[in-house]
């Protein structure tokens, strides 16, 4: 089992057509996932990859039955994209594309609250159940089959993760980056929530970073709600206050979003902490395996 | 980005949101010139630079006459400016604000930001206008008043009049303060701001609400959607290695540490920082290549956390996914080539086409030291660091 997705998750791809749109999809395609769509407007009636390409969401999810939509299209024409596939009612939405305008995201998410679509994203490298599916851009061959659940704001550090995970014998039942925007449709406690309800996963592993209060809030539901373990990695204690690290997330202000604050809250809720990213195999180990 | 003050409140005109009137000058010439031109003295000489704290700083000087204005324009203009929010190497002062000064009544706090675990766009104001409102948010919480505003609403009166009755203005002003936030969240909204800050909004002797300071941050990712605020960037303003690194495409910060680092994503970057610190160094710099990052990337890369001459060492930590190891490998090799690499490196990478990389770096004939994992990296990077020389 996993959560969000799995063998028959039936994806569309917005902005098919597009340099990474077409590499990442060549990429899902050689892991096993179903995808049965493309959208680019104003291109309908192509192929890639022999996979047709459509003019709306709509008319691709009428024709193809699509559930899922993973969007590659560029950042000040995403929002346009993600309201266009929840207006279609598409069950789960993954936005990839870095760089929407805040405002654009404030929009995006107070829409979407009313209708029944999930947002996964933006700026995320997606997610994936390993063996079933794979819906982003991550690289599949890390990963292995199992039961830990994985889900972090970050890319390439949920990589790291996920491959000491695999090294240490430790296989994934799904695996999900969340994004590193400020305003992002899926949060922690969805995920865990997710998890926790998942019959095969039996422990998670969860990866914040400085800015925001996603991590504390996270940590007030394990304390209150989960029964499955959780081992926690926060970045950035060495992220000076007031800078933007990258991520338009990542910003230490006032006293709550630092990484010291964050690793304390997750302690009280009961998560195990690990504070030396090249021991959390071996400390995931002791606690999973 | 931030905006000057003056430009802020270039924006606020166009808005209709009453500021001071005022001349920038660059000179102290232009500055006699700006306080003769303004309706009488005093007039008040304002430093332009991106930090807040400058009153305190000496950067903020009433002028009585002619005589005071040149002086206060020659102490201020080409001086280092040390602020709060500067840093000990202070700002160096190339504009400043002349203006005319207020009967000030009532000092207010007003501002806009995006709330991002709400998704509204949050209106805070308080009675404690003039005060840096995380003390006065620290200090006194009940005298904040929070009034979340939905996007897909907009604002309307009954917001304006919540945040009115809040800061206690008598019924006489309400109808102007209702035009005057309505107006200032149109600006926020029309021009893709990250935040918009009054502080103080003053209330004057004769009842009229005036912005007397102007802060505005502007979202980057809006930013392509205004092109004229976009050549209102200082770049002055902007330390120059990482004005370098924003011109290449890689995303850069420098910091006072030993240890350079490069990584790909953001995540990783900030991680790889706190191990360099665990390891018992200081990171000299956050450095994320990004995932489509390409051998000259990583050469100008290279060049940059090189020219920062407190590196004594550097880490390079890679998770190949979009990004190839063995391109990571040929740009570090280019790079070792082309520029002296006088300090040592320590490479760990992982990920696609890992053996074709590694063995490209074995073949170079350069002296790097590879790492098979993070805590190996670790300890490579403590041995420099207790070696207490360059290699």
């Amino acid at each position: 089992m996993s959560i969000f997705i799995d063998h028959r998750t039936r994806l569309m791809v917005q902005g098919i057509t597009g340099r990474e749109g077409r590499f990442h999809t060549r990429q899902c395609l050689d892991y096993g996932t179903r995808v049965v769509a493309g959208v680019t407007p104003g291109k309908g009636g192509q192929k890639v990859d022999d996979i047709p390409v459509f003019d709306s969401v709509r008319q691709a999810s009428e024709v193809t039955g699509a559930d899922c939509s993973l969007v590659f299209v560029p950042p000040l024409f995403a929002a346009d994209a993600i309201l266009e596939a929840a207006e279609a009612e598409i069950p789960l939405i993954v936005a990839i594309t870095e760089g929407i305008p805040i405002l654009d995201m404030l929009k995006v998410k107070k829409y979407l609250a009313g209708t029944p679509s999930r947002l996964i994203g933006p700026n995320c490298p997606g997610l994936i159940s390993p063996d079933s599916s794979k819906v982003g851009i991550m690289p599949g061959a890390i990963h292995t089959r199992g039961t830990i659940g994985v889900v972090s704001r970050s890319g390439t550090l949920t990589y790291e993760v996920v491959h000491q995970l695999t090294h240490e014998g430790l296989g994934q039942s799904t695996c999900v980056g969340i994004g590193g925007d400020p305003v992002v449709g899926t949060g922690f406690i969805d995920c865990l929530a997710a998890f926790e309800a998942d019959p095969l996963t039996t422990g998670v592993v969860m990866v914040g970073e400085i800015g925001g209060s996603s991590e504390e809030e996270a940590a007030d539901f394990v304390a209150a709600k989960m029964s499955k373990p959780v081992v926690g990695f926060i970045a950035g204690l060495t992220a000076p206050p007031g800078r933007r690290m990258g991520h338009a997330g990542a910003i230490v202000s006032g006293a709550g979003s630092s990484a010291a604050a964050k690793i304390a809250a997750l302690e009280k809720g009961g998560i195990r902490v690990c504070r030396d990213l090249a021991s959390l195999g071996r400390i995931c180990k002791g606690i999973f395996g | 980005m931030k905006l000057h003050e003056y430009q802020a409140k270039e924006l606020f005109r166009r808005y209709s949101v009453p500021v001071p009137e005022g001349i920038t000058a660059s000179n102290p010439g232009e500055a006699l010139d700006a306080a003769r031109r303004l309706s009488a003295y005093p007039v008040v000489v304002k430093a332009q630079i991106h930090a807040g704290g400058r009153g305190k700083g000496g950067g903020v000087r009433v002028a009585r006459n002619d005589q005071e204005v040149t002086e206060a324009a020659t102490v201020i203009l080409g001086s280092r400016l040390v602020t709060a929010q500067t840093g000990p190497q202070g700002r160096q002062v190339h504009r400043l604000l002349v203006e005319q000064v207020l009967d000030l009544a009532r000092e207010l706090y007003l501002s806009i930001i995006p709330d991002r675990s709400s998704a509204a766009l949050l209106v805070m104001a308080s009675q404690d206008g003039g005060m840096d409102i995380e003390t006065v948010a620290a200090n006194t919480p009940e005298r904040i008043i929070r009034v979340k505003v939905d996007p897909l609403l907009s604002i309307q009166p009954f917001h304006c009049r919540r945040v009115a009755f809040g800061l206690g203005l008598p019924p006489i002003l309400h109808r102007h303060f209702t035009n005057l936030l309505t107006n200032l969240f149109r600006l926020f909204v029309e021009n893709d701001c990250g935040l918009v800050e009054v502080n103080p909004l003053v209330v004057t002797g004769d009842e009229q609400l005036i912005a007397l300071d102007a802060k505005i941050d502007l979202d980057d990712n809006g930013l392509p959607r205004h092109p004229e605020l976009a050549s209102w960037r200082d770049e002055a303003e902007e330390d120059p290695l990482e004005l370098a690194a924003a011109r290449a495409g890689l995303n850069y910060i420098n910091l006072d540490g030993n240890i350079g680092n490069m990584v790909n994503g953001a995540g990783l970057a900030m991680a790889t920082m706190d191990l360099i610190k665990q390891a018992g160094g200081e990171p000299a710099n956050f450095l994320d290549v990004g995932g489509g990052a390409n051998a000259a990337m990583i050469e100008e890369g290279f060049r940059i956390i090189l020219s920062d001459p407190k590196v004594r060492g550097i880490l390079i930590n890679i998770f190949g996914g979009i990004l190839r190891c063995d391109v990571l490998a040929e740009g570090i090799i280019q790079a070792a080539r082309s520029s002296r690499i006088n300090v040592p490196v320590v490479i760990r990478m992982e990920g696609t086409n890992v053996d074709k990389g590694r063995r490209l770096l074995a073949d170079s004939g350069l002296e790097l030291t590879t790492a098979v994992d993070l805590a190996d990296a670790a300890g490579k990077i403590a041995a420099i660091i207790n070696s207490g020389s360059r290699a």
